[in-house]
């Protein structure tokens, strides 16, 4: 696949290095401002270490960045990931705070996010309202189900199986970035393997042409919104089962921001079209590395956001379709 | 009639020229235009009006000419200067702000105040005043978007002429009119002409230029094509100077073919919808060329979008097979088996970030469904066998489809719906836009289709190309079939009559 993008755009740069280089310099700074970045250790069977931190810590981004690339590669925006996080925590939290068994409490959870999914897409697809409007009615309104789920307390609960997604381990690796690999692995199976992406990527460029050559652009945009929702609702439940406790105010809180950039980060553009699914990852990846660098480094964290609004704009800069432009002028005047 | 050579020369347009990269859009263009005179100007699609209009409202800049107004040379830096200098131009979409209230839209950047307040009583009292000479009685409080089009348009012309516009272009301003409307809007126009306003009348409605314009200036690729006052302008010349032929002498037809009989494929009875085109009947048969021709915006294109469902009919019925269908979308007529390549690629064919294999199999793909993913392998035959029997000139199929010229992007396109398999094609406009080449192959492959026993309405501006592969043509004026040619009568020349009478 890879190579047949290279292929038919041999004027730029190869798909994916911007992110890829940028990850790999992250991780050079972090290495040079704390030395044992790299460094790994198994105890109970699982790696401890600042790079598995990172993996653990980024993975509800990168959970959140899948569907938010699937959303954004049909031109669409969701504001409100991190409100359904909430929704979703809260409810499973309640629930298993009830003595209902882990799985219902699961399905719950994963119906719930499902369901504001739905939401979203009709409103997008069906009623025509921008995305960018349409998820932020849920964005405000989600964290006040989450409220009237929790009845505005923070819902704690005692059940070992759910505390194992958040902090649990599986082949030696962290609960959570296990889950993000599977879900990395089935979006992909299901884009790819499926005419999804081909749709989505058809939507995205031109919605129209998509109507007119007969595909239900409804249904896939539908379609779309619920996975990105679902998504959001695992993401929640890794949040709430990490802290082994709902917060209905903080669960999730701006991280639909995080995702955005995640996504945007990882090359897929605001307009809709192309997408990948594994540089949204590695932009979730790149994002939390930063995060942990600064942490280790000693700095105040205040130093984060400007830190990472300064990794954004560089890579950004390597996108710019007018900054390639100007580099080809100069290279032909050269 | 008004005797408008002896009023003073308002506005002067002498030897404007505008190019973009590929096209000289304008060509020396003259144009003059008298105060109190409504000038039609006319012409077919990429004949240069729009931008006629963009370079006069400082939209571009020109490449060489010169514009008077009032023997002033003048050059608009924007609309806005434009409309400082007396230029006021109202479009088909009306640009003003719907969201705000009528007044506020009629004063906005020049409302009265008093201690740098906004005095809205003020304002919405000379708004009523403003309007009432337009014979508007309505609420100026409310916002712009609660009234009709019609309204918002006489509105934007009262700004327009209260700014202190001397010259007033209207850009298509009864496209999405009724005849009631229409009526009322003429009537203003009258008003206004009376009052010594110079009027552009940008229309594709013949009646319509026959019922307000005292003069009209054809355009044609980019070119003067004439300027005449209406009187000494009959519609046939009219219509052979838009379309760029004269009458022919002798009768060209098309080398007579036995008439296609059986049971039409597709057929629609009494199908139409209000606003967009009057209900009509059509239908098509097996192993039969149907054209469609009329002027720019006659409702060659909507009858089109009717058909394969793009919009929905609120009257008739459709039969395929002699069986009533319902066709309430695209996906249900590419169900139907139908296909539609629209006159529109750029915005409404072609996916132009995806390459072209998948701009080639994505109907295909939509009919199987999403879970059926056609392999890559077939997706690459599939494509590679359309590259080769359309000859679509290209180094590979994986190349974005936006990169290809015209004429390969239209091929890609009608192999999109071959690759399906159709039975009945729609082709809006096939061969425009593309070169000299590829226009004979797509005429070549129109008739091969046929041959094959496909059904096909082919929607075309070129008269002679149309009579040459049609079996029936259906002309159509004002959004209205108004006669269906066939046998011996299928010629340019009786096509252009047609179109001519009233």
């Amino acid at each position: 696949m890879s190579s047949v993008i290279q292929a038919s755009a041999p004027r730029t740069l190869p798909k994916g290095l911007p992110q890829v280089a940028a990850l790999l310099i992250v991780f050079l700074v972090n290495w040079l401002v704390f030395r044992d970045f790299f460094a790994l250790r198994l105890q109970d069977g699982r790696l401890f270490g600042s790079l598995i931190d990172v993996l653990n810590r980024g993975a509800p981004v990168a959970i959140l960045a899948l569907g938010m690339t699937l959303v954004i590669a049909t031109r669409g925006i969701d504001l409100s990931v991190g409100a359904v996080m909430a929704i979703a925590g809260a409810t499973a939290a309640a629930l298993t705070a009830e003595g209902y068994p882990l799985p219902v409490a699961l399905a719950a959870a994963a119906g719930v996010g499902l369901a504001c999914g739905l939401w979203n897409g009709i409103l997008v697809a069906v009623l025509e309202i921008q995305p960018f409007v349409a998820t932020l009615i849920l964005m405000v309104a989600g964290r006040g189900f989450a409220q009237l789920i929790t009845e505005g307390q923070i819902i704690t609960f005692v059940s070992d199986g759910f505390a194992a997604i958040g902090s649990g381990s599986f082949l030696m690796l962290p609960m959570a970035v296990m889950i993000a690999l599977v879900m990395l692995l089935i979006t992909h199976l299901v884009v790819r393997y499926t005419a999804l992406g081909l749709f989505i990527e058809a939507i995205g460029a031109n919605v129209r042409s998509s109507a007119y050559a007969g595909v239900g652009t409804k249904a896939v945009t539908i379609a779309v919104y619920m996975w990105c929702s679902l998504c959001a609702a695992i993401a929640g439940l890794i949040v709430t089962a990490d802290i082994r406790g709902a917060d209905a105010n903080n669960a999730g809180l701006w991280l639909e921001l995080d995702a955005i950039l995640a996504v945007v980060v990882g090359g897929t553009s605001l307009f809709g079209g192309r997408f990948s699914l594994v540089l949204a990852v590695i932009g979730a990846l790149i994002i939390q590395a930063m995060n942990t660098g600064i942490l280790l480094s000693g700095y105040p964290p205040e130093y984060n956001l400007i830190v990472k609004a300064i990794v954004v704009l560089a890579v950004l800069l390597a996108q710019s379709p007018v900054l390639t432009a100007v580099r080809a002028v100069l290279r032909r005047k050269a | 009639m008004q005797p408008t050579r002896e009023r003073p020369e308002l506005l002067e347009i002498r030897g404007l020229t505008k190019g973009f990269p590929g096209v000289l859009a304008l060509d020396h263009v003259d144009f003059t235009l008298h105060a109190g005179e409504i000038h039609g100007l006319l012409g077919e699609n990429g004949a240069g009006k729009s931008t006629l209009i963009k370079v006069l409202t400082g939209v571009f800049r020109r490449d060489a000419g010169t514009v008077r107004l009032d023997g002033q040379e003048i050059t608009a830096r924007d609309p806005a200067d434009a409309l400082s200098l007396g230029i006021g131009t109202v479009y088909q979409e009306v640009n003003l702000l719907p969201n705000l209230s009528v007044a506020e839209n009629l004063f906005i950047g020049r409302q009265p105040h008093r201690f740098g307040l906004v005095r809205t009583g003020e304002m919405r009292r000379r708004a009523a005043e403003l309007l009432s000479g337009y014979g508007l009685a309505i609420d100026v409080a409310n916002p712009l978007g609660s009234f009709s089009v019609a309204v918002q348009q006489i509105i934007a012309i009262a700004r327009a002429v209260d700014l202190s516009a001397k010259v007033l272009i209207l850009d298509e301003p009864t496209a999405s009119l009724d005849a009631q409307e229409v009526e009322s809007l003429f009537e203003i126009l009258k008003g206004l002409k009376a009052r010594g306003i110079g009027i552009v009348f940008v229309t594709h409605f013949l009646d319509q230029v026959y019922a307000v314009c005292d003069r009209i200036t054809v355009l044609r690729n980019g070119r003067l094509v004439g300027s005449k006052p209406i009187a000494e302008l009959p519609r046939i010349e009219l219509v052979s100077m838009m379309l760029g032929r004269e009458l022919a002498d002798e009768a060209l037809h098309r080398n007579q073919r036995p008439a296609v009989t059986g049971e039409p494929l597709v057929a629609f009875k009494n199908y139409g919808r209000r606003r967009l085109i009057e209900p009509f009947d059509l239908a098509v048969r097996p192993g039969e060329v149907v054209g469609l021709a009329g002027l720019l915006g006659s409702g060659r294109t909507e009858t089109a979008k009717l058909i394969f469902g793009v919009e929905r009919a609120d009257s008739g019925q459709a039969f395929v097979d002699g069986k009533p269908v319902r066709i309430a979308t695209p996906r249900d007529a590419a169900r139907l088996r139908f296909g539609f390549t629209p006159e529109d690629r750029k915005t409404e064919g072609i996916v132009a970030e995806l390459s072209i294999r998948e701009n080639i199999v994505l109907a295909l793909q939509a009919q199987r469904g999403w879970l059926h993913q056609i392999p890559r392998g077939k997706q690459e035959e599939i494509a590679n066998r359309f590259i080769k029997l359309l000859d679509i000139r290209t180094p590979d199929a994986e190349k974005p489809i936006g990169l290809l010229s015209g004429g390969n992007q239209q091929k890609a396109l009608l192999a999109r719906w071959l690759a399906t398999e159709p039975r009945f094609l729609i082709l809006d406009e096939p061969t425009r836009g593309i070169d000299v080449g590829a226009h004979a192959e797509i005429i070549r492959l129109i008739e091969r289709l046929c041959e094959d026993g496909l059904a096909l309405l082919v929607i075309s501006s070129e008269l002679e190309e149309i009579a040459s592969y049609s079996d029936r043509v259906v002309v159509l004026r004002d959004r209205r079939h108004v006669r269906e040619l066939s046998g011996a009568e299928v010629s340019a020349d009786t096509i252009m009559t047609t179109i001519a009478s009233h």
